[in-house]
C-alpha cells in the first residue's frame, strides 16, 4: 500500500463492449451497448433501475450470456468463458459472504481454488485484511460483523487474488449515508492503491460523481452519455442525462440564429444564448437547460459573470435551507424554474409574488 | 376473571391429555408385572423388556426394520437431495409438475399406494424380500427429503453461488464448498424423517413384507391379532423413545439452521 499514484497501465485490464445486447423474452434489457473501458480506469455505470446497468455487469462477470455482441478483456473475447475462469473480482450488492466460513476462510476462498499453499494463503489474507483496515477480524463469522465491515471483507475477498478487473454491484446501497460517504472515499483510495480497473454500478448520481474517472449514464438499455463527471454535469447531451444527474431547469425555446457554436433562441420573448454542438435550423423548437445553482438574480451581489442571459420571472416559492435559499420561479410563458442562491445575511430574501430579473452565463446554458 | 382464564386452560389441558393418553397408557403398561394387558398394572418391573430382548421373534424383525431404514436413509437422502437441487433449477411450471410427481406417494391414500406397489412388485417376484421393503420405503421417504432440502435451498442467497464462481471455484467446487454446507441441516433433517418414515411404516409392509422381510411394525400387528402380550407395550415404548429422540434431533437441527 501507500504507492499512491502508481496508475501503472499494466495492472488494470481494459474492457471493450461491442454492440452488447441482452434480450429477455421480448424485452431488450441491454440494447446495443458499446463502451471502451481503459486500463486502470474507475468507470461507473449509472442509471435508474431497469436501465440495463446490472445486466451489463452480469454479462462482464459471466453470469449472463449476451444475446448479441461481444465482450473483450485485454483484447480477448470472453463471451464463451465461464465465470470461474475469467479471473475478475466482484463485490455483490449484499456482499454475498459465505455465512458458514470465517472472515479468514472467506478471503482465503479464491486462493484455495487457485491452489495457493496454506502458509502463503494466510499471508495474503492478512495483507488483504490490512488493506481494508480490518486486521484481527479473521476469526469472526460474517454475521458477527456490521454492514460496513462485511462490505470491507467482501472487497478484500474480491481483490486478494490480484485480479486486474474489479466489478462492483451497488456495494454501498445497504449502508447508511454517513458510512456510505466514508466508504466512497475509501473506494477511491483503494482504486489508486491497487491501480486496477474498477467497473462500478450504482443508481446514486452523487456517488457516481464523487468516485468515478468516467461515468456511462444508461437509460432503457442504452448508453445515453459517457464522460467525466464534469462533462456530464456541465454538458449533458440530452434531457435524460440533464435530469438524472443533478437538478436541471428546462426552458422551451425557438431557434433564431447561430453565432459560431452558440445558438440564439427565443424564450418567453427574451433572446437566450446557449452552447450547442449541433446546427439547429432557424425556427426549430428546442429545449435549453440550466442548473439551478448557476442562475442569479440580476441585481444580486453574487452576480459577477458575463456575458449574461436574462429573463423576467415571478417568485412563486421561497425556501431557506441553511447554506442556500431555494426559489421556485415562473416565467411569463408559464415555465417553472428553480434558482439556488448561496445564503448570506447580507443578501435580501425575495418574497413570494415578487417580480425579478434573473441572469446566468451562456456557458451554463446547453441546448439538449 | 379467574374463571375466564381457567376455562380455556382446562379445555387445552383436556385436549393435551386426550392426545397423550394412549402413549401414557402404553408406557405405563410396558412396566407392568402382569402377564396380560391390564391398566393400571398391579405391580411394576422390567419383565416384558427382558422378554423382548431375549426373544428372536422380536429381535429379528427389529434388525430387519433397522437395516431397511438404514438403507432407505442412504438411498432417499441421496436421491431426494439431487431431486431438490434439480427441481430448484427448473422453470416454474415444470417445477410445480415435478414437485407434484415426487410428492404423490404422500398425496395418494396409503392403501392405494400399497396396492399399487404390491401388484408391481409381485410381477417382478420382489414380494417378501428386504429389497422390496427398501425400494417401497424409499418412494415414501424421498418426498420428505425433497421438501426439507428444498426449504433449505430456498433460504440460500443465489448470489452466494455466483460469488463462489466469480472467485474461481468450478461448479463442482461450488457445490461441495458452498451449496452443500449451507443445505446440510436440511439434508440431515430429511435423512431423519426418511428413517422414521421407514421404521414406522405398516401399510406397505402388510402387503409386501411376506414372510421373508417381516419388519417390527408388521410383527407388532401380527402379535396383536394372534395374542395379547404386554411385550408389545415394551416394544411400543422403545419405538416411541427412538422416534421422539430423532424428532427432537430434527427439531434442533432446524433451529440451528435458522439461527
Amino acid at each position: 500500500m501507500g504507492e499512491a499514484g502508481m496508475n501503472d497501465a499494466g495492472r488494470g485490464a481494459s474492457v471493450t463492449l461491442a454492440d452488447l445486447e441482452k434480450r429477455y423474452d421480448r424485452v431488450n434489457a441491454v440494447d446495443g451497448v458499446s463502451l471502451d473501458i481503459l486500463s486502470g480506469e474507475f468507470l461507473t455505470l449509472l442509471g435508474p433501475s431497469g436501465s440495463g446497468k446490472t445486466s451489463t455487469l452480469m454479462m462482464i462477470a459471466g453470469f449472463e450470456t449476451p444475446t448479441a455482441g461481444d465482450i473483450a478483456i485485454d483484447g480477448t473475447s470472453v463471451v464463451a468463458m465461464p465465470p470461474y475462469r475469467r479471473n475478475i473480482g466482484m463485490v455483490f450488492q449484499n456482499y454475498a459472504l459465505f455465512p458458514h466460513l470465517t472472515v479468514d476462510e472467506n478471503i482465503g476462498f479464491p486462493l484455495k481454488q487457485r491452489g495457493v499453499p496454506k502458509a502463503e494463503r494466510a499471508k495474503l489474507v492478512a495483507e488483504a485484511l490490512e488493506l481494508v483496515h480490518l486486521p484481527g477480524y479473521g476469526e469472526r463469522y460474517p454475521r458477527q460483523l456490521s454492514g460496513g465491515q462485511q462490505q470491507r471483507v467482501a472487497v478484500a475477498r474480491a481483490v486478494v487474488f490480484k485480479p486486474r478487473l474489479l466489478l462492483m454491484d451497488e456495494p454501498l446501497g445497504a449502508l447508511d449515508k454517513q458510512l456510505r460517504e466514508n466508504l466512497q472515499l475509501e473506494m477511491r483510495r483503494l482504486h489508486s492503491d491497487l491501480g486496477i480497473t474498477f467497473i462500478y454500478v450504482t443508481h446514486d448520481q452523487e456517488e457516481a460523481l464523487t468516485m468515478s474517472d468516467r461515468i456511462a449514464v444508461m437509460n432503457d438499455g442504452k448508453v445515453a452519455q459517457v464522460g467525466s463527471p464534469e462533462d456530464l454535469y456541465d454538458r449533458p447531451s440530452d434531457r435524460f442525462v440533464a435530469g438524472f444527474i443533478g437538478e436541471s431547469n428546462f426552458l422551451p425555446a425557438i431557434v433564431r440564429g447561430m453565432e459560431d457554436d452558440v445558438v440564439i433562441a427565443e424564450c418567453d420573448g427574451a433572446l437566450i444564448r446557449a452552447m450547442c454542438p449541433g446546427r439547429p435550423a432557424s425556427g426549430d423548437k428546442v429545449t435549453l437547460t440550466t442548473r439551478p445553482e448557476r442562475l442569479r438574480f440580476a441585481d444580486s451581489a453574487w452576480n459577477a459573470t458575463t456575458p449574461q442571459n436574462r429573463l423576467s420571472v415571478t417568485v412563486t416559492e421561497a425556501v431557506f435551507a441553511g447554506e442556500r435559499c431555494r426559489y421556485m420561479l415562473q416565467a411569463g410563458d408559464g415555465t417553472s424554474m428553480v434558482l439556488k442562491e448561496p445564503s448570506s445575511a447580507a443578501i435580501r430574501r425575495r418574497a413570494i409574488g415578487e417580480r425579478a430579473e434573473i441572469s446566468w452565463s451562456v456557458a451554463d446554458t446547453i441546448l439538449v | 376473571m379467574i374463571l375466564a382464564r381457567l376455562v380455556p386452560a382446562g379445555v387445552v389441558g383436556l385436549i393435551l391429555f386426550f392426545l397423550a393418553f394412549p402413549i401414557v397408557v402404553v408406557t405405563v403398561v410396558s412396566f407392568s408385572e402382569a402377564t396380560y394387558l391390564t391398566f393400571p398394572p398391579p405391580a411394576f418391573g422390567f419383565r416384558w423388556y427382558e422378554t423382548y430382548f431375549s426373544n428372536p421373534d422380536w429381535l429379528n424383525p427389529t434388525w430387519v426394520s433397522l437395516w431397511v431404514a438404514a438403507a432407505v436413509v442412504v438411498l432417499a437422502t441421496f436421491l431426494g437431495t439431487l431431486a431438490a437441487l434439480g427441481i430448484a433449477r427448473l422453470p416454474k411450471a415444470m417445477r410445480i409438475f415435478a414437485t407434484g410427481l415426487i410428492l404423490s406417494p404422500l398425496i395418494v391414500p396409503g392403501i392405494v399406494v400399497a396396492i399399487g406397489i404390491y401388484y408391481a412388485y409381485s410381477h417382478y417376484g420382489l414380494v417378501g424380500t428386504p429389497i422390496a421393503m427398501v425400494l417401497a420405503h424409499t418412494c415414501l421417504a424421498v418426498p420428505f427429503v425433497v421438501t426439507s432440502v428444498t426449504a433449505s435451498l430456498s433460504g440460500i442467497d443465489p448470489r452466494l453461488e455466483q460469488a463462489s464462481l466469480s472467485l474461481g471455484a468450478t461448479p463442482g467446487a461450488t457445490f461441495w464448498q458452498v451449496t452443500l454446507p449451507l443445505i446440510r441441516p436440511g439434508v440431515l433433517v430429511g435423512a431423519l424423517f426418511a428413517f422414521i418414515t421407514s421404521f414406522d411404516e405398516l401399510i406397505v409392509a402388510l402387503f409386501i413384507s411376506g414372510t421373508g422381510a417381516v419388519t417390527l411394525p408388521r410383527r407388532m400387528w401380527d402379535d396383536l391379532r394372534f395374542q395379547i402380550d404386554p411385550t408389545i407395550a415394551a416394544v411400543s415404548t422403545l419405538t416411541i423413545v427412538l422416534t421422539v429422540t430423532l424428532m427432537g434431533a430434527a427439531h434442533l437441527l432446524r433451529k440451528r439452521s435458522q439461527a
